[in-house]
């Protein structure tokens, strides 16, 4: 277990360098001059030497890159070009809204997403199942971005139910992490039927109806154990698709969040802080990923073996 | 009761399809005929596919005439989707804004698959370190999630809606690559290949002749399925103004456009929305469908 664990580990390793060098040479791959494109189109020579020496722009580039990840593992990851504040800062006061953003929608996702996909496998082909996997299908063809402008029409703005946007009380995130968690749902509820359908196949359930367990008990106790073997897995990757959704929502209902920073510093070319949004939500979705797969070493016994 | 006639059924169907030698085409076409949802998005999406070729010069009003007696009017029998802040008449802007959708979807997912598919090719049949160094680079590019790398692309090559069609394209190759890389291995091991491999063929043709026609229905679910997140992440990206900018009728463009009259006048954001949806909807259903119908693997 623990040579399984070590293992898993150390293979993330090699991910990790790549990705930094990736983010690294970010502001190099910019075709044209990133400082020319930073300083404005009337700057002056001066200027824009200047903001080449801010970038680190003027050294050689393994001297960059050596600096650069230097500065990354003291905690330090440059300083904003529009607000003058180191980066980190900046991202630190951001962090916390988009995780618990991210983390309720999580949760009302799985919920909802388990009981739809139990309900369509066990009433398969029925009108639950019909109605359940239609729901899960438009779940997943919905623009997460409408859905929340909808949402702020009907909840907001008609009943005054909830805040339109901004994060005050408990009350403003039911409405972001509604939209956020839609697609999310749709995925759980579509897998988990399919998982629950391929386990309840197995003998060993035949051999349970055979001897009498009531339905339920079958479905509850000996499927749904081993179906959600799986459904974890793809649970977790979900996460990923919820912090690239978080951007786009958080625009919707402006949300104090790392997504909003990111759509901000892309229309001002803020690119030390946009070097550091993709660090951030590469290394979260990265270190999530490696915690679903010892999860799933955990359940699944013959992963480790392999 | 229930599982005795199932049973029969079942009986009936094996019967039935060792009676009956059918190319693959046909058993295809008779699988795809049974799903329903399936067979009605397809023509759905022909439609939507000659409203995309003849939108703009079907549109009742002109897309970019501002009509300022007419601004923010609700939906009625003359404007039927109603009019935005420009008094411009939101219906003949969700005709014409289809062809963008479907020319963003098509050809970004189109571009992600063959960059996907030779990636995989390589990958799965060579093995070794060409399949390591790719497999690495796919990792590294799913290592940022969602649309963040589409969103990163963008940062570097500055907005608009070419730009966009790459950025997706992009984040489309580690899928593709991941899925036929997989099919490759599959296809790779069985008799016909070792076969062919033993009478001296050489490895492009193995691989394109051999191998890549085994791995085609997978790649055709998959691109089927990927249309719809691709307009889906075109149509975010353009909401929040990194793809098609105004005055283009972009559905996640006029969409932005309305966000600042949604209380006043909802529909602005209403029928672009549905638009995109129901565009959306229509392709992941026949993605469904088109995998129950091609992949032996799930079974019914």
């Amino acid at each position: 277990m623990l040579k399984f664990f070590i293992k898993r580990i150390l293979e993330v390793i090699p991910t990790l360098l790549i990705v930094t060098v990736f983010i690294f040479l970010f502001v190099h791959m910019i075709p044209g001059d990133a400082a020319r494109l930073v300083a404005g189109e009337d700057a002056t020579l001066e200027d824009i030497k200047l903001v080449e020496k801010e970038l680190g722009l003027d050294r050689p580039l393994h001297e960059q890159y050596i600096s650069y990840m230097g500065g990354l593992l003291k905690g330090d990851l440059g300083t904003s070009l529009k607000t003058r504040r180191p980066v980190s800062e900046e991202i630190g006061a951001r962090f916390m809204p988009t995780f618990w953003l991210t983390v309720w929608s999580m949760v009302w996702a799985v919920m909802i997403g388990l009981i739809i996909g139990v309900v369509s496998a066990t009433k398969r082909n029925k009108w639950p199942d019909y109605v359940g996997m239609f729901a899960a299908v438009s779940g997943l063809s919905l623009p997460s971005f409408w859905l929340g402008l909808v949402l702020i029409q009907i909840f907001a703005v008609q009943l005054g139910w909830f805040p339109s946007g901004g994060m005050e009380s408990w009350k403003s995130y039911i409405l972001p992490s509604i939209t956020l968690g839609t697609g999310v749902a749709a995925v759980v509820a579509r897998f988990t039927r399919s998982s629950l359908m391929d386990v309840l196949k197995n003998d060993y359930i035949r051999t349970g109806r055979a001897k009498g367990v009531n339905e339920q008990n079958i479905v509850w106790h000996h499927a749904l154990r081993n179906a959600l073997v799986p459904v974890v897995t793809m649970t977790g990757l979900q996460f990923g698709f919820l912090l690239g959704g978080s951007v786009v929502i958080e625009t919707v209902f402006s949300w104090p969040g790392l997504g909003k920073l990111l759509i901000d510093s892309v229309a001002f070319r803020d690119y030390p802080v946009i070097q550091a949004e993709m660090l951030i939500f590469a290394l979260e979705f990265i270190i999530i990923n490696l915690v679903v797969d010892l999860l799933y070493g955990i359940l699944n016994p013959q992963i480790r073996y392999d | 009761m229930e599982m005795t006639q199932t049973k029969k059924e079942q009986y009936e169907a094996l019967l039935l399809e060792e009676e009956t030698v059918r190319s693959p085409l046909s058993e295809f076409w008779r699988k795809f005929k049974k799903q329903k949802l399936a067979f009605v998005s397809f023509i759905i999406i022909l439609f939507i596919f000659v409203l995309a070729f003849i939108g703009p010069y079907i549109t009742p009003y002109d897309i970019t005439e501002p009509d300022y007696e007419n601004v923010l009017s609700g939906p009625s029998a003359k404007h039927w989707a109603g009019t935005d802040a420009y008094g411009r008449d939101i219906f003949s802007r969700i005709i014409a804004g289809t062809q963008i959708s479907l020319f963003v979807g098509l050809t970004s997912v189109f571009l992600g698959a063959v960059g996907g598919t030779v990636l995989g090719l390589a990958a799965g049949y060579y093995g070794g370190w060409v399949d390591r160094i790719i497999m690495r680079i796919c990792d590294v590019l799913l290592a940022f999630p969602g649309i963040l790398l589409a969103i990163g692309i963008i940062a570097i090559l500055g907005p608009g809606l070419g730009n966009v069609i790459i950025a997706v394209a992009i984040f489309s190759i580690p899928v593709f690559a991941r899925i036929v890389r997989s099919s490759t291995l599959e296809v790779k091991s069985t008799l016909y290949v070792e076969a062919t491999r033993s009478i001296g063929a050489r490895p492009s043709r193995i691989i394109w002749k051999h191998i890549f026609p085994g791995t085609l229905s997978s790649i055709i679910v998959y691109f089927t399925m990927r249309i719809g997140s691709a307009i889906l992440t075109a149509a975010s990206l353009s909401f929040i103004g990194l793809g098609a900018q105004p005055p283009s009728p972009e559905w996640g463009a006029m969409l932005s456009g309305g966000r600042d009259y949604l209380s006043m006048a909802p529909h602005v954001t209403l029928f672009p929305g549905l638009a995109i949806f129901i565009t959306v909807l229509v392709f992941n259903l026949l993605g469904d469908g088109l995998r129950d119908a091609l992949d032996p693997k799930i079974k019914e």
